[in-house]
């Protein structure tokens, strides 16, 4: 009970960040699988993706419906995106993660900064 | 040929499975200036091609939990439902400063967090 009560909860936080964000609901699920359930790092990940897509679906729906989406934009970020992603597939294992996450950080950190100055 | 650049960024950062949608969306809105929920709708529907090809590997590969994913599913296309309104009904500069106050907290985890022993 407990487990299922801890999965429903993940996963409505994970969806509140989807769509108020448009991002960030694998920064949640990823660490509860690794952390809380103790499931192996490339299953956490599959895992997260097969949860966020249909929630991404969802999200899309609603502002394609409020007029949010601006097509062109979205067409060329997807075709960077997908081989973007092959791309980083690929260097996963060949690149020292741990160093990229640090150095991803500080630029997050930087960027908020920036926002919240502008 | 600017936005295909930031999202082939953003899709190599994805890839590694670093969160790519909290790179691309302060790309977009800092260097090109792309209103806050436009380009959060970038960030969303380009996930979704992507996302599918990637799923077809690891279902093949049998990379899924499927014994645990229902519940989640069920509660977070709640969540979504409703993060999606709030979404909509903010107006963008606010959004924006809540979106930064959120790349904050995961700028700090990411700094202070540690790999699985």
């Amino acid at each position: 009970m407990k487990k299922k009560l801890q999965l429903i909860l993940i996963g409505f936080l994970t969806g509140i960040l989807n769509g108020l964000f448009g991002a960030g609901g694998g920064t949640l699920i990823v660490p509860f699988f690794v952390f809380i359930l103790g499931i192996e790092d490339h299953k956490a990940h599959a895992t997260a993706i097969s949860i966020i897509l249909p929630l991404t679906i969802l999200s899309s729906i609603i502002y394609i419906k409020e007029n949010l989406i601006n097509l062109p934009l979205t067409l060329n970020i997807a075709l960077g995106s997908t081989v973007g992603g092959y791309i980083g597939a690929k260097l996963l294992y060949k690149i020292p993660i741990k160093i990229l996450r640090k150095i991803f950080g500080i630029i997050m950190i930087i960027a908020a900064v920036r926002i919240f100055i502008s | 040929m600017k936005n295909i650049i930031i999202g082939l960024l953003s899709g190599i950062i994805s890839g590694m499975g670093i969160g790519g949608g909290t790179l691309l969306i302060p790309l977009l809105t800092i260097f090109q200036g792309i209103e806050q929920h436009v380009a959060q709708g970038a960030n969303l529907l380009s996930f979704v091609p992507t996302a599918f090809i990637a799923l077809i590997y690891h279902i093949k590969n049998k990379n899924i939990k499927t014994d645990i994913i229902l519940y989640i599913i069920i509660s977070g296309l709640i969540g979504s439902f409703i993060g999606s309104f709030i979404s909509v009904l903010i107006n963008s500069t606010l959004l924006k400063k809540m979106f930064a106050a959120f790349l904050l907290l995961m700028g700090i985890y990411e700094l202070l967090s540690k790999e699985k022993k």
